[in-house]
């Protein structure tokens, strides 16, 4: 059975909350991770995996899925969170995260056998291309669910993006939907002082990409963006997801130096008593 | 001792658009993705005949290999090439991760392997990418002999493998020696001259000229076994230890750069199972450059005659 979408805002806000408590509860157990924009995906990843795709927790393989590739793979936190909520695997098993025999790699790798994770990644600038071979295949074959793609901003600085970014407008692609998480940070800082990539939307649309763009940490903003995408013909998606680094833990909260940290076990419990819904 | 007839000069490239075309025309899953040299890969042939399932994509190499992931995790068996400079080490990391770390049925064909590319110079020059891809964990290391052998591995490595495949083959027209019917299988090499005074192991074109050194020194008296090693990896260990247990004495042949190469994944077998004198022939740590074919062959000491004076050396400092 696929899921019955969540439309409601308060329920996928209940949702997102209990992920980002699991967020913080398995970095910290890990004792080293990416805390920042695994908390700033929280609603996106909710709005995808609750609402706005197309999918069988208890049949992961199944022909029809909508499939997401996870680009940045350092964020495996929430998609880990997001897929044991779906109920690919238990949520007790989010413990194991990062340790020795764990089907939650610190990166995601699908040698390990974690249902529901469509791709092995964390060499920045690569997902897109695969999301371009996953569309082609269904066009080929005839099919008609679509790939999301979750990128970071900082990661389009690299430059095979941009040749995934040509190829998916050239081959008229409208069965994907890319998501950019836009929180505006890298680990040495603002991406507008590490390296500038905007204009960002006039960059993709000169590309041949639709784009629009929405509060990434407002569910009902981030699922008419996907609504608006799933409308559109003949050319791939682009949703400028605008997020908090962080989001949900004020005193983390667009701080770039939380990007590859992690809070300790008490930090964590102190986090989730002041967590924001 | 054992001979073979040259049916005429044909290009490895050639036999690998052939294998491609009959695997194609056996499996519809087979698809190929177009780097814009799609005629100078042997690809053309595949491209005219099977248009909707080739996807042109530019000069775009990365892109390529991730593309080919993401279609072969879709169940499709996509073949990607273009020249081996480019399709095994300007796309490293990506081969790497979206395809080796996933472990998904690529094929890639490195074009242009070797110095017998000739007048395009060091930039074209495949010299590296044995090393390179021989290294990935997944990945298969296919270097066949002439255009005959590439078509049949070609055909046999889409069918039959499951992980990543990377294709070896030349530009120039060399030899075509082999028969259509020949006992061949991945992994297992293939003892062409019989001989107990010292083995030639060599890959790819250098085994015509392997074979040519062999003659000249059963002139003299030496009788030398020829093994071809179509497949680097997985290697063949046992023709190489009973190799180095009867004939005392190898002698490896690539046309790629003998650090980390061919030659050293013989050695590798060799030193920790039964070390014997080697002598490695290849490019020694330099790049190469213009000239026509048979020069550069030359000028890098590559040919039969040079290879045979080499290897009487050799076995004259270590009797």
């Amino acid at each position: 059975m696929t899921l019955n979408p969540i439309t409601d805002s308060n329920s996928l806000k209940d949702i997102s909350y209990e992920i980002r408590k699991d967020i913080l509860r398995m970095l910290a157990e890990a004792g080293s991770g990416h805390t920042g924009g695994s908390l700033g995906l929280a609603d996106v990843f909710t709005c995808l995996y609750f609402s706005a795709m197309n999918h069988q927790p208890e049949n992961p393989s199944w022909e029809q899925r909508d499939r997401l590739i996870l680009s940045i793979g350092h964020v495996a936190p929430v998609l880990y969170a997001t897929l044991a909520h779906a109920g690919y695997f238990p949520k007790e098993e989010l413990k194991t995260l990062r340790q020795l025999g764990s089907r939650l790699q610190g990166h995601p790798g699908r040698d390990h056998g974690l249902p529901g994770l469509e791709l092995s990644a964390g060499s920045l600038g690569q997902g897109l291309s695969v999301a371009v071979g996953m569309a082609l295949a269904a066009k080929l074959n005839r099919q008609t669910h679509r790939i999301y793609c979750i990128l970071g901003d900082g990661e389009l600085q690299e430059g095979s993006v941009w040749e995934a970014a040509m190829s998916a407008a050239h081959h008229h692609l409208d069965n994907i939907i890319a998501i950019v998480d836009r929180n505006q940070l890298q680990i040495d800082g603002k991406n507008s002082d590490v390296m500038e990539i905007e204009p960002l939307a006039d960059k993709w649309k000169s590309f041949g990409w639709i784009v629009t763009e929405c509060d990434g940490n407002n569910h009902s903003e981030v699922l008419d963006a996907i609504n608006f995408c799933k409308k559109q013909e003949n050319k791939p998606q682009l949703i400028l997801a605008h997020t908090i680094m962080g989001k949900g833990v004020k005193e983390i909260e667009n701080d770039y130096h939380w990007h590859g940290k992690v809070p300790s076990k008490q930090q964590a419990e102190d986090f989730i008593l002041h967590l924001t819904k | 001792m054992e001979t073979y007839i040259n049916k005429g000069n044909k290009s490895t490239k050639v036999g690998f658009g052939e294998g491609v075309f009959l695997a194609a025309t056996n499996l519809d899953e087979v698809v190929v993705l177009g780097a814009d040299i799609t005629a100078s890969v042997g690809l053309d042939v595949f491209a005219k005949n099977f248009p909707h399932r080739f996807f042109s994509l530019g000069i775009a190499e990365q892109n390529c290999v991730g593309v080919a992931a993401g279609l072969a995790l879709s169940g499709k068996i996509p073949v990607f090439s273009t020249y081996g400079v480019f399709a095994a080490l300007r796309t490293a990391d990506h081969i790497r991760i979206s395809v080796c770390y996933n472990n998904l049925h690529v094929i890639i064909g490195g074009a242009h392997a070797g110095i017998s590319v000739g007048p395009d110079g060091a930039t074209h020059q495949a010299l590296e990418d044995i090393a390179v891809m021989r290294v990935m964990p997944n990945m298969t290391v296919i270097s066949p002999c002439d255009a005959t052998q590439t078509a049949l591995l070609t055909k046999r490595a889409i069918e039959n493998l499951k992980g990543p495949v990377y294709i070896r083959f030349g530009r120039e027209p060399v030899p075509d020696f082999t028969s259509e019917d020949q006992e061949i299988e991945i992994g297992k090499g293939q003892e062409l001259c019989s001989g107990n005074d010292i083995t030639l192991i060599a890959t790819g074109h250098l085994v015509w000229e392997a074979i040519e050194a062999a003659r000249h020194l059963r002139e003299q008296g030496i009788h030398a076994r020829v093994i071809n090693l179509h497949t680097i990896k997985p290697i063949d260990a046992e023709i190489i230890i009973k190799a180095a247990k009867e004939t005392r004495r190898i002698v490896t042949l690539e046309e790629h750069q003998i650090h980390a190469g061919f030659g050293s994944a013989v050695a590798e077998i060799v030193v920790q199972n039964h070390p014997v004198k080697m002598k490695m022939i290849g490019i020694e740590d330099r790049f190469g450059e213009s000239g026509k074919p048979e020069e550069l062959m030359h000028k890098f000491k590559l040919t039969g005659d040079e290879i045979f004076y080499t290897v009487s050396r050799f076995l004259h400092d270590n009797l």
